[in-house]
């Protein structure tokens, strides 16, 4: 028997590309209801947050402060679209719909299937952030073109979320506990990443704890550098952080995904 | 002489442990190309965990098995690229119509779209279906679920089918309709390996079947040569009576006692109810063909499983 450690690298073929097509076909078949959400959601924070509170809070650093936020208002989107579709999205297929049993008797492995949804996942965060775009265009508050850099960042930063959500869904005993990282680990990170304030606010530990601890804090940190723009070199660090954390995550997923389904 | 046709599948000393549960406890088979092989045993018997490692979902914990000439652990996608599996729990994709099930399915095989649709459409006719097309599975009735199922486990013109117990929870007529279904694939010559509860089924199907128990294989024969050898012909049913039961321990006749009825398993039920009638005068006498059901029953009593 070979064993799998959850730290090996899995094999994943081309197939793992077949999974991907099949959400998407579901997706576009509903896309009336899918297409909805982020063009709401930037709407909802644009009005609430960008003009309620941008009346009070004129500039940060310079910055009117809904183009501030403007960035922040992508990472979240990306953050969530591929969370929760890696984390309930992929719960209901794996354990509902009995839809990776059905998969993994053809040619497929459970390493192509989970590779596949995460595939999937970072396509919905491109699928949001390209609704989104011309929504934040339209209220001139992103530059182009550096902001359509933010598709591809999209891509990265849903597969880094996607990672982590379905480490989630490996391990956990029901679809009720996922509602855990979703209000503990989303929620707070959703406000405390350098999101609706600047990270320089915060005490200086939870500062290091933000850069060292949560994802979104660099993911929105290099959007902003996009759509500002104002690109320094810290894009680098920023980007190295996340397609490290977004490897090791992706990979200990299918691992774990492997140990949960294969026995 | 030509090349020998190769064994579909061939295992040896196959066993599969989950912790400290031993499911599949070194059993060795063979299935040869064209046949109906049944794996028949109760509840937690390792059929299922066989079917498993079968179809490349499960690895062995030891011992050997090739599936169409090649190892699961190290060829799964070759193996399955010709494998059709019919699962015992139903997992169509409830996002999909009957046409779309088939459809998506399909390009798990890396079937080109035509050929797909041009199967899709044909299995549909072949389970009945063809009017449920574009209907959502969810509205389905469970018969045409898993008549759906069968279908699908069928697009990629498989050259070894595997069912596990396809039949589970059907009424009569869909029943029926399946086995119809069966015998139709067998006469074209297709290799299919099944599970069952149903005893009548593999008697109706199985050209060869093992009856298994607690992760071994206790036997293995065709239905009738399992029959004949176990059991006999012919079984006679009697009430019990006080008088009934000394009467046949004096005769040395051996018989087993199930409820209020003595059931009496013999090559030839003339001698047997002769003596009955002449000595033991018997209330309500029965007779009637011995079936797998008996052999079942005598070989993994009668104590029921979870």
């Amino acid at each position: 028997m070979i064993m799998h450690n959850i730290w090996s690298v899995p094999r994943i073929s081309r197939r793992a590309w077949k999974v991907w097509h099949r959400n998407l076909v579901v997706f576009f078949r509903t896309w009336k209801v899918n297409f909805f959400p982020p063009l709401i959601e930037a709407f909802l924070y644009l009005f609430a947050i960008g003009m309620g509170i941008g009346t009070y809070v004129k500039e940060i650093d310079g910055i009117p402060y809904i183009n501030f936020i403007a960035p922040a208002i992508l990472a979240i989107a990306v953050m969530n679209s591929a969370f929760f579709e890696c984390t309930y999205g992929s719960y209901v297929r794996m354990y509902y719909q009995k839809s990776f049993d059905a998969m993994i008797a053809t040619p497929l492995s459970i390493e192509d299937v989970i590779a596949g949804e995460l595939l999937w996942g970072a396509t919905r965060s491109v699928i949001y952030v390209i609704i989104m775009l011309p929504v934040l265009a339209a209220f001139g508050v992103i530059s182009f073109p550096a902001s359509l850099l933010a598709i591809p960042l999209a891509f990265l930063g849903g597969l880094m979320f996607g990672g982590i959500a379905m480490c989630f869904t490996a391990i956990t005993p029901s679809i009720d506990t996922l509602n855990y990282p979703s209000f503990l680990l989303i929620t707070p990170m959703a406000l405390f990443s350098g999101t609706f304030f600047p990270l320089t606010l915060l005490p200086e530990l939870f500062q290091y704890i933000a850069l060292a601890l949560l994802p979104l804090t660099h993911l929105v940190a290099i959007m902003r550098m996009l759509t500002l723009p104002a690109m320094t070199g810290m894009l680098i660090l920023h980007l190295a952080w996340i397609i490290m954390v977004t490897a090791i995550f992706c990979i200990v997923a299918i691992n774990l995904m492997r140990r949960r389904l294969i026995v | 002489m030509g090349e020998p046709i190769p064994d579909i599948i061939e295992a040896q000393e196959l066993k599969k442990i989950f912790g400290d549960v031993i499911a599949v406890d070194g059993i060795g088979f063979t299935v040869k190309k064209g046949e109906v092989f049944g794996f028949l045993g109760p509840n937690g018997a390792g059929k299922t965990s066989t079917m498993k490692i079968i179809a490349c979902v499960s690895p062995r914990t030891s011992g050997a098995v090739r599936v169409l000439g090649m190892d699961p652990d190290i060829h799964p996608a070759e193996i399955k690229q010709q494998l059709g599996v019919v699962p015992q729990e139903t997992n169509l994709d409830p996002d999909f119509t009957c046409y779309g099930n088939l459809f998506t399915y399909a390009r798990y095989f890396d079937i080109p779209p035509n050929i797909a649709h041009q199967k899709a459409e044909e299995l549909l006719e072949f389970v009945q279906l063809q009017e449920k097309r574009d209907v959502s599975v969810e509205k389905l009735s469970g018969g045409m679920k898993r008549r759906l199922i069968l279908a699908r486990a069928l697009i990629n013109n498989p050259d070894l089918l595997i069912l596990d117990e396809p039949t589970i929870g059907l009424d009569p007529q869909a029943r029926h309709l399946i086995w119809e279904r069966l015998k139709t694939l067998q006469s074209q010559g297709n290799t299919i390996v099944l599970t069952t509860h149903y005893l009548d089924e593999a008697a109706r199907l199985c050209d060869r079947l093992v009856i298994m128990d607690n992760g071994k294989i206790l036997v293995e024969g065709s239905p009738a040569d399992l029959v004949k050898q176990y059991v006999g012909n012919e079984v006679v049913e009697v009430e019990k009576t006080e008088e009934v039961l000394s009467c046949l321990s004096g005769k040395n006749i051996s018989f087993e006692v199930i409820g209020d009825s003595v059931q009496i398993a013999t090559g030839s039920s003339r001698e047997v109810i002769r003596i009955l009638f002449d000595q033991c005068s018997p209330h309500k006498v029965l007779t009637r063909p011995a079936t797998l059901e008996d052999v079942f029953l005598k070989l993994t009593g009668r104590k029921l499983r979870e």
